[in-house]
């Protein structure tokens, strides 16, 4: 694999009718995510981002790096809420840095994902292969 | 009200089985902001079925979706998601503890294809935040 260990930041904007979007496309039709009363009741700050989306940004970041792996592995905890506002959009930054490559052959890219500056997921991580 | 207890270890039964198809694939990749120009689903597509595992999981439980937020998801691959596959979920309880009034469901699921292999695991922590917390 031929990719650089510094890989360029890509950033993304997610607005309010992107997770109407990722709701009908996903299944996730966790009032959460479309609705502040419904998350304010739960004790959040208001509508926030499905996991699950930020993780796709940070898979799509992975395969814009790398086209033609394919993903072994991938996994991250949802650390902070991605707090979505009904007008306009959050901008999610995704950084990544390759590991040495493993004897097997894997490659391991360590993620960073932030919002706000703030770091939204928790170990974020794509194992990859070819 | 805590979710019991003895749900840990309990396998549910395996989701309907679901046909994949192109413009699944597309509508996924698209809500995502990405372009689909055909072949394998992205790595989280999966999250599909092993949302219909959860939310039989919540309805059998009577737990309320809205009090659930996501706290870990991870996958391990054996091999991408195409379009046409037939895949189910089947979903167990693999730990249940309580924090602060809420509570730390643990679950994996295995995604199998309609010939029964393996195509991927997924693992989830869910965070059930219970009423007046």
């Amino acid at each position: 694999m031929s990719a650089a260990p510094e890989l360029a930041a890509q950033v993304f904007t997610i607005t309010r009718a992107d997770l109407v979007a990722y709701a009908e496309a996903s299944g996730d039709h966790n009032p959460i995510h479309q609705d502040d009363d419904v998350a304010r009741s739960v004790g959040l700050p208001g509508v926030i981002a499905h996991g699950m989306y930020t993780m796709a940004l940070a898979a799509r970041a992975v395969s814009t790096w790398f086209p033609a792996a394919e993903v072994v592995s991938l996994g991250a905890k949802f650390t902070n809420p991605v707090v979505v506002p009904a007008h306009g959009g959050v901008q999610l930054e995704v950084a990544g840095e390759v590991r040495q490559p493993a004897a097997d052959g894997l490659t391991t890219v360590v993620l960073t994902v932030t919002c706000g500056g703030q770091k939204v997921l928790g170990m974020p991580k794509a194992v990859l292969r070819g | 009200m805590p979710v019991d207890q003895s749900l840990v270890g309990r396998e549910f039964p395996p989701t309907g089985p679901r046909q994949v198809s192109e413009d699944d694939v597309r509508a996924f990749v698209t809500a995502t902001g990405g372009r689909y120009d055909g072949g394998p689903a992205p790595a989280t597509f999966p999250i599909v079925l092993a949302f219909d595992a959860m939310n039989a999981f919540l309805e059998a439980e009577s737990i309320d979706l809205f009090r659930i937020v996501h706290g870990e998801q991870k996958f391990a691959y054996e091999r991408p998601v195409v379009p046409g596959d037939v895949l189910s979920a089947t979903l167990r309880v693999a730990a249940l503890r309580q924090i602060g009034g809420n509570d730390i469901i643990t679950t994996a699921s295995e995604i199998t294809d309609a010939d029964g292999a393996l195509v991927c695991t997924t693992g989830a922590t869910l965070v059930h935040r219970a009423a007046g917390a």
